[in-house]
């Protein structure tokens, strides 16, 4: 009876043995990149027609009719206030998005996560591969959005170029979090609670559409405690150029969160996928 | 290749496996033979490197999976009990998705991938989505990825549960090859025909502990005898059949819906029960199997 085995003759690992090892998350990253494969052409036909259809309606339409009658949105007229704003609420958007349905399903419906578990990668590897091709996306779709703000001649500043990667923060600050609530859950019921407490009243409420200094004095504090209360003044600060020392504590603000959601999606992540 | 010494796992109070020791060697085709529940898929899922060991030891290849856990994954195939295909993807894609956790070359898995799908009968089908395929041609795949990385220990996990007769019977007959190449196997099933066929060496596992091991056949020839008289008689009526039978075989074993009789000539001892006057609704007389085995030893069937 063999208590030790031989080592392996040649076979199998050895075969990428002469180049350097990809990282183990990034080969989950290949994953979710060959899935999207599928998808690419709708996807980033999506990615280009929400920002006009959302600018042409709010930042335009809209934005004639305030900008006739109160002419400047805090200091700019209602299109350039409204457009990095909807910047900041499609990353999380897309953040949240990626981290609801496409977790449940890794872990339930496609066992996605069990399948690269059987392979080299790690538990953390799973959700850091996760993590990023969510940043890869956010990266996309808000590249494509600052195309987009460009020719509505919304940028101000060179600085803009960094709302990009403002954006994927902002995305990831949601993305984090939920990803880690989605691993502890049996059903996706949970995910239209989301949905509704907590999403869409952000969205409507932190700062997009209106100065938050427009909302009643007690409820102000607590849209200035949201993350998409940061993350549309970060984008906006880019954007226009305004940014100041405000800037880095929604930085700060975006980081932390994102960090506190990465550390809870290790727990609820091992604790679902390693028993 | 696996060595375990009073190896536990423990899902909070309850018990999944309670203590076991065993080896596997290279080459061998190893079984855990056992009903649902007796902690087979535990006993994978610790030696696959899934699932933390709560207690005593396991080396895998040589490594601790507390430690190498990367390391030992990368040179076994696991097929899980439940599939975890990409139903979307193609059945290539699925090859050369699994094939890059591995980080092997991209052509390398395309080489792979085309004498791999030759072996599991799915050339045809290779750029298919996965979705509509027949459950059998999924498990073959799920075979086929498992050995995309060419790995020294496959192990897997109830393979042709929830198959028909023939699905299995091709997914048997692909093991086998593999096992004729010399391939090392861990394999747990509650079929025990599955067991017969394709193990030189099984553990019978209940409860978390092992109730024996052997090869199939020396078993059966320590557990059973070589024949096996089925009677079935009016149902309800089977205790008092057992008295009158009585001294008859060497031991009878009461079922809900037969009574079975072992002994060394199946056909002397039908004949007698017969001569006694009795008048079973059917008879059969058959060779010892490893269900016999199981039953001796739990005093239960396999499959409920």
């Amino acid at each position: 009876m063999a208590a030790r085995a031989a080592p392996s003759e040649g076979t199998g690992p050895a075969v990428g043995a002469r180049r350097r090892p990809t990282p183990l998350w990034l080969r989950a990253v290949g994953y979710w990149a060959y899935q999207y494969k599928r998808t690419w052409r709708s996807s980033i036909t999506t990615s280009f027609l929400y920002p006009v259809l959302y600018l042409a309606a709010m930042g335009v339409g809209l934005g004639s009719l305030i900008d006739q009658h109160t002419h400047l949105v805090d200091g700019v007229p209602y299109l350039d206030f409204v457009a990095p704003g909807l910047l900041a609420a499609t990353a999380m958007q897309i953040g949240a998005n990626e981290s609801m349905y496409p977790v449940m399903a890794a872990i339930k419906w496609v066992r996605t996560y069990f399948a690269m578990l059987a392979t080299p990668l790690r538990v953390v590897d799973v959700l850091r591969g996760h993590l990023a091709w969510i940043a890869v996306r956010l990266a996309m779709v808000s590249a494509i959005y600052l195309v987009v703000l460009a020719a509505f001649g919304v940028v101000g500043s060179p600085l803009a170029v960094l709302a990009v990667p403002a954006a994927v923060l902002g995305g990831l600050a949601f993305a984090a979090p939920i990803a880690a609530f989605a691993a502890t859950q049996e059903k996706d019921v949970g995910f239209t609670t989301i949905y509704r407490l907590v999403l869409i009243p952000l969205f409507l409420f932190s700062g997009t559409f209106f100065p938050v200094s427009e909302l009643p004095g007690w409820l102000q504090p607590v849209a200035y405690a949201t993350p998409l209360y940061h993350g549309v003044e970060l984008c906006r600060d880019l954007v226009l150029g305004t940014t100041g020392v405000g800037t880095i504590g929604d930085v700060a603000y975006l980081v932390a969160l994102t960090a506190v959601g990465y550390w809870a999606a290790t727990v609820t992540f091992r604790r679902r996928l390693f028993v | 290749m696996v060595t375990a010494r009073g190896l536990v796992k423990r899902f909070g109070e309850f018990v999944a496996v309670d203590g076991v020791d065993f080896d596997i060697a290279r080459g061998e085709s190893f079984g855990f033979l056992g009903p649902n529940g007796a902690g087979k898929t535990s006993t994978m899922r610790m030696i696959s490197c899934m699932s933390p060991v709560s207690g005593g030891t396991l080396r895998v290849l040589g490594l601790d999976p507390a430690t190498d856990g990367p390391a030992i994954r990368g040179r076994i195939g696991l097929v899980p009990q439940e599939d975890s295909l990409d139903l979307e993807l193609t059945v290539l894609d699925n090859l050369m998705v699994y094939g890059r956790y591995f980080d092997l070359p991209r052509k390398v898995i395309r080489e792979r991938a085309d004498r791999l799908l030759e072996f599991a009968q799915l050339t045809e089908r290779a750029h298919d989505r996965v979705d509509p395929l027949s459950g059998g041609m999924k498990r073959r795949l799920t075979i086929a990825r498992a050995l995309v990385s060419d790995p020294d220990l496959l192990i897997l996990d109830e393979p042709t549960t929830g198959l028909d007769p023939q699905a299995r019977h091709l997914l048997w007959d692909r093991l086998y090859r593999l096992k004729q190449q010399g391939v090392t196997l861990v394999i747990t099933t509650h079929y025990m025909d599955e067991a017969e066929q394709l193990c030189d060496r099984l553990v019978v596992m209940d409860h978390g502990r092992f109730a024996a091991a052997g090869s199939p056949r020396a078993l059966i020839d320590q557990y059973s005898t070589k024949e096996v008289v089925e009677l079935r008689f009016q149902s309800g009526h089977h205790e008092a059949m057992a008295a009158a039978l009585d001294g008859l075989a060497s031991r009878a074993e009461v079922l809900p819906d037969r009574l079975l009789l072992y002994t060394t000539d199946g056909d002397a001892a039908l004949a007698e029960v017969h001569a006694r006057g009795l008048a079973p609704e059917s008879a059969l007389v058959r060779r010892s199997t490893l269900e016999d085995v199981f039953l001796r030893l739990t005093g239960r069937t396999l499959v409920d």
